[in-house]
């Protein structure tokens, strides 16, 4: 569809460039519903955007493009999930409530077996159960998918970036094709400080584009990067002011949707690689790590902070 | 450029930013009590000072900080004084 108006973003195409514009409040934050959104922008990306030769992507959002996944959904999802899954213990798989109603979760909740029921007998009642495992599983399956989909869409793509790039929302801007910032964009990976690697295909991605200095300087501090050492390191194609990157975005687009898209596609196709077997490994990484108390006490702790800086280390 | 020079600077950037709030802020006032800033806000804050100072000011290095001296310490060693 060329016209598209969601809860979280909206996207419409004028002269061969889509609009893709992120407005849920407070910046963007992914969780279910962004997710059943990008998958229908992913769908048409993949499908060829209805002839569209360009897409810019931006955020109405005045703190930032993004600030990365929903970790208060995340963190209520494992609750009830788990909460689901430990009163399912000793009923009849077919009686079992999976919180969800779907079927893989059915599946899931025998998964719990031995080590759940282990884990009540001594007493324990850990969140993070092997049905949270498989939610969480099911989750990044999609977001991966619609996130590949994005990556290497058959047109040129650009993310206009400014505050805040944060975790997903970072990983977000690394599907397209050229990131354009302006000077007050912020880059980071803080997902270590939840006990977690990112998990949307953020470091994978980086990869392509950087040394594996700066990559593990990233991910293993955590700090976030102003906009024109994002440039210096060639994760930026270009800084511009305070306001300016939509512009600027919309500029290089038109001058993508000059060539000839059959070139375009091949051309992309030859400079730009999906790297399967890191996303794969990134997803197991991801899925070992949230099975830690670590991440039960760090999303506790980040739900119920009232620190005025927990975005900073 | 000196230790007085650089938090100056940093008053400046500060006031430009905050307006009013920082109309009587010194170097020594907690920046998240006086001015009511929020993390999003101090983000900002860090960028408009590395971008002033020409500098790279990782996070970690602010996590105790909560003043303008203290800032202008960093921005004194980063810059090599």
């Amino acid at each position: 569809m060329k016209i598209f108006h969601g809860v979280t973003l909206s996207w419409s195409t004028t002269d061969d460039i889509v609009d893709v514009r992120l407005h849920r409040g407070p910046c963007n934050e992914i969780g279910s519903t962004t997710l059943r959104e990008l998958e229908q922008l992913a769908a048409f990306a993949e499908a060829g955007a209805g002839g569209a030769r360009a897409l810019v992507i931006t955020s109405d959002q005045e703190a930032g493009f993004c600030a990365g996944a929903d970790l208060r959904e995340l963190w209520e999802g494992i609750r009830r999930v788990s909460d689901a899954g430990w009163r399912s213990l000793g009923r009849p798989l077919d009686a079992q409530d999976d919180a969800g109603g779907t079927p893989w979760a059915l599946g899931a909740v025998a998964q719990l077996g031995a080590v759940a029921i282990e884990a009540a007998r001594a007493g324990t009642r850990k969140l993070t159960t092997p049905l949270v495992v498989a939610r969480v599983r099911a989750f990044l399956t999609r977001i991966h998918h619609a996130f590949d989909a994005i990556d290497m869409a058959p047109l040129t793509t650009i993310a206009a970036v400014h505050g805040v790039v944060f975790g997903g929302g970072f990983e977000l801007a690394l599907l397209a094709d050229q990131i354009i910032a302006d000077k007050t964009a912020r880059f980071a990976f803080p997902e270590l400080r939840l006990g977690l690697v990112p998990g949307f295909g953020g470091i994978p991605r980086l990869e392509r584009d950087v040394g594996n200095g700066v990559v593990r300087d990233l991910l293993l501090t955590g700090r976030s990067l102003n906009a024109k050492r994002a440039h210096e390191l060639g994760i930026v194609s270009q800084v511009v002011s305070a306001g300016e990157a939509r512009h600027a975005a919309f500029a290089a687009a038109r001058q993508a949707a000059r060539f000839d898209p059959a070139t375009v596609r091949r051309a992309k196709a030859f400079a730009k690689k999906l790297p399967r077997a890191r996303l794969d490994e990134e997803i197991e990484t991801f899925l070992a790590l949230i099975a830690s108390p670590t991440v039960e006490a760090a999303l506790d702790r980040f739900v119920h902070s009232t620190d005025v800086r927990p975005y900073l280390p | 450029m000196t230790h007085d020079a650089i938090i100056e600077r940093l008053l400046s950037l500060a006031r430009e930013r905050f307006g009013a709030r920082a109309a009587t802020l010194s170097a020594g006032d907690d920046l998240y009590a006086g001015l009511g800033i929020d993390s999003m806000q101090a983000m900002s804050l860090l960028t408009a000072v590395e971008d002033a100072f020409d500098v790279e000011i990782p996070d970690y290095e602010l996590a105790e900080v909560r003043t303008l001296a203290s800032i202008a310490g960093i921005v004194a060693r980063r810059r090599g004084r």
